[in-house]
C-alpha cells in the first residue's frame, strides 16, 4: 500500500490557458507531420488525381467547336474543383477513424479547446488541396497545354473559390463523419457519395451532355458550382458558351459556396459526436 | 483532510439497464482510491462521470469543486485522464507527441522529464506505432500526467501486462502518488488494488458493496481463519485457542498444521456474489 502523501498544492498563480489558435496550429502541424509519414497514403492521394488526369487528358485530346479549347483542358478544371474537395473525403474519412481509434476521446479528456481541433483539420486539408491542385496545374500546363491565366482577377476569382470550396467541403467532411457506423465503415461510407457527385457535376462528363434532372440534382451541391468556378479560371470568356446557362455565373457560384459554407457549420455544430456510437 | 471526489447518490441508466444505482464516494485529496468490480459492475461508468465524458441521470458529484457535468477547460487543465485503450497518434513519435500534448496545458511539466519518469527515454524517438503493449501504456500514462494534474484517473491500466511490466508500472504509480497526486484507478486485479490503494471500494450490480483499507476490506481483518491439520478442519474466531487445543491433544507438533485468513480474493469474491 502506498502511504498517504501530502496533496499536490494547487499552483500559486493561475496560469494563462494557451490561446485557441495557437493549439489550433500545433494540431495543424501533428496532422500535417502525420499524413507525411503515411507514406502510401500520401502516394496515392496526390497520384490520384493525377493518374485520372494523364488517363481523360490522353483520351480526350479534340478541340472542342467553335471555342479552341480542348477537352483536356476542361478535365484539368474539372479535376482541380475535385481535387478542392477532397477535404469532403479526407475529414469524413480521418475523424471517423480518429473517432475509433481514440484520438477524439482523448482530446476530449485535454483542456484543448475543441475549435482548435477543427483549425488543425483545416489547416492540414488547405495544405494538401493546395498541393494537389499546384501539382495538377503543373501537369496541365506541361502537357496539356493549359494557360494560367494571366490576368490578378481570374487569380483572385481563383483564391476564392479555393478557399470557400476547401471550407465548405471540409465542414460537409465532418458532418458526415458521423454517419459511417466505425472507422472501417467509413471509407466506403464516404467514398460513394463522392464518387457519384464527381460524376453528376462535370468533373469527367461535361454537364451539357448529362441528363438534365442529374444536372439539377448536382447544382445542390458545391462541386458543381467549384468546378464552375474553376472553368472561368482557366477556360476563360472562350468556354462560358459551353456553360448549360451561358455565363460561369460567379455571383451564383459564390452564393451556394457561401451557403454551404454557413450550412456545413451549423450541421457540423448540431451532429458532431465526440463519442463513437458504441460508447453510449 | 481536503475532498478531491464526493459522490452522492449517483446513477445512470442505458435504456433498460440501471448501470449505476446510488454510489457515494468520499475520495480525499492525496490518497489512492481503488475502484474494483467485475466487468459491467459500473465501474467505468462511474469514472466516466467523474471524468466529465458521460452525463449523469441523478446525484450530485463535485470532483475538485467543480461539476465534472459542466467542464471547463480550467477544470480539465487540473486532472488527467487514462483511457482503457487507444491506438491514436500512431506516425508520431513519443517525444513530438508529450511535446505537443504539454502544449494544451498551462502548467505543463517538462517533456523530457516525464519520459524519463514512464522510463521510456530509450524509445523517445520512436514512432509510437513501433510501441509495445506496455510501453504504448506507459505513453498514456505519460499524456495523462504531462499536464502537472492534481488528480489522475486510470482506467484498468495494466490490463493485459506481462508480471514484470505490472511491477513496473506499479512503481510509476506509486512514484506518482508520492508527490501528491491523488490517484483514482479502477481494476480487476485485486494484487493491483492491494498494493497501491490506500483505500479500495468494490462495485457490484451498480453499486458499492463495501469500502475500506485493502486490509480491513469487507471485514477481511476480523473474518474467521480456518484451522487445518491431518484429520480436521475449523473455521473459528480464535484460531490460536484452537491450535493451543490442538497442540495439547497431538502433545506438541501438530501434522499439516495451517491457519489460513481469507485473502482479498475471498473477500472480493463474496461480496461480488452476494
Amino acid at each position: 500500500m502506498t502511504e498517504i502523501a501530502a496533496p499536490r498544492a494547487a499552483t500559486a498563480a493561475p496560469a494563462r490557458m494557451p490561446s485557441t489558435l495557437r493549439v489550433g496550429l500545433s494540431r495543424a502541424a501533428l496532422e500535417t507531420r502525420m499524413f507525411f509519414r503515411e507514406k502510401d497514403a500520401v502516394l496515392f492521394t496526390f497520384s490520384f488525381p493525377i493518374i485520372l488526369l494523364m488517363i481523360f487528358g490522353s483520351i480526350f485530346s479534340d478541340q472542342m467547336e467553335g471555342t479552341g479549347l480542348s477537352v483536356s483542358q476542361l478535365y484539368v478544371a474539372g479535376l482541380i474543383g475535385s481535387a478542392t474537395m477532397t477535404g469532403f473525403q479526407n475529414l469524413g474519412i480521418g475523424i471517423a477513424m480518429d473517432r475509433e481509434d481514440g484520438t477524439l476521446k482523448r482530446l476530449a479528456g485535454t483542456p484543448m479547446p475543441p475549435a482548435a481541433y477543427f483549425i488543425g483539420k483545416a489547416l492540414n486539408t488547405l495544405l494538401v488541396s493546395f498541393l494537389q491542385v499546384a501539382i495538377l496545374l503543373a501537369i496541365g500546363v506541361a502537357m496539356f497545354d493549359l494557360e494560367l491565366p494571366s490576368a490578378a482577377s481570374s487569380w483572385l476569382t481563383f483564391a476564392w473559390v479555393f478557399v470557400l470550396g476547401v471550407l465548405g467541403s471540409s465542414l460537409l467532411g465532418v458532418a458526415v463523419s458521423s454517419l459511417p457506423r466505425s472507422g472501417k465503415s467509413a471509407a466506403a461510407v464516404i467514398t460513394m457519395p463522392f464518387v457519384v457527385l464527381q460524376f453528376i457535376s462535370g468533373v469527367f462528363i461535361p454537364l451539357s451532355q448529362l441528363p438534365d434532372t442529374l444536372a439539377r440534382i448536382a447544382s445542390f451541391f458545391p462541386l458543381k458550382w467549384m468546378c464552375q468556378g474553376f472553368r472561368s479560371v482557366f477556360l476563360g470568356d472562350a468556354g462560358a458558351t459551353l456553360e448549360l446557362a451561358k455565363s460561369y455565373e460567379l455571383g451564383r457560384v459564390a452564393l451556394v459556396l457561401g451557403a454551404w459554407l454557413v450550412g456545413g457549420l451549423v450541421l457540423c455544430l448540431t451532429t458532431f459526436r465526440w463519442k463513437g456510437r458504441r460508447d453510449g | 483532510m481536503t475532498t478531491a471526489v464526493r459522490v452522492r447518490g449517483l446513477a445512470k441508466r442505458y435504456g433498460d439497464v440501471q448501470a449505476v444505482g446510488g454510489i457515494d464516494l468520499d475520495i480525499r485529496a492525496g490518497e489512492v482510491f481503488a475502484i474494483l468490480g467485475p466487468n459491467g459492475a459500473g465501474k467505468s461508468t462511474t469514472v466516466e462521470i467523474l471524468e466529465g465524458y458521460r452525463r449523469r441521470d441523478a446525484g450530485e458529484v463535485s470532483v475538485l469543486g467543480t461539476d465534472p457535468g459542466r467542464p471547463t477547460r480550467e477544470w480539465r487543465s487540473r486532472i488527467g485522464v487514462v483511457l482503457q485503450t487507444a491506438n491514436d497518434v500512431a506516425e508520431a513519435t513519443v517525444r513530438e507527441t508529450i511535446r505537443h500534448f504539454a502544449g494544451y496545458y498551462p502548467n505543463p511539466a517538462d517533456p523530457d522529464e516525464v519520459i524519463e519518469r514512464v522510463g521510456l527515454t530509450d524509445k523517445a524517438g520512436k514512432r509510437i506505432r513501433q510501441l509495445s503493449g506496455g510501453q504504448r501504456r506507459r505513453m498514456d500514462v505519460a499524456l495523462g500526467v504531462i499536464g502537472n494534474p492534481e488528480l489522475l484517473f486510470l482506467d484498468e491500466p495494466t490490463t493485459g501486462f506481462d508480471p514484470e511490466a505490472r511491477r513496473r508500472f506499479w512503481e510509476l504509480i506509486q512514484d506518482l502518488a508520492h508527490q501528491g497526486t491523488t490517484i483514482v484507478l479502477t481494476t480487476h486485479y485485486l494484487d493491483e488494488a492491494e498494493a497501491l490503494a490506500n483505500r479500495v471500494a468494490v462495485v457490484a450490480r451498480g453499486r458499492i458493496v463495501a469500502e475500506g483499507t485493502p486490509a480491513t476490506l469487507g471485514g477481511r481483518a476480523t473474518a474467521k481463519a480456518t484451522v487445518h491439520w491431518a484429520g480436521g478442519s475449523e473455521e473459528t474466531d480464535t484460531p490460536t485457542k484452537t491450535v493451543l487445543e490442538l497442540s495439547r491433544r497431538f502433545d506438541g507438533e501438530i501434522p499439516e498444521l495451517a491457519v489460513i485468513r481469507p485473502s482479498l480474493e475471498d473477500i472480493y469474491l463474496r461480496l461480488i456474489e452476494g
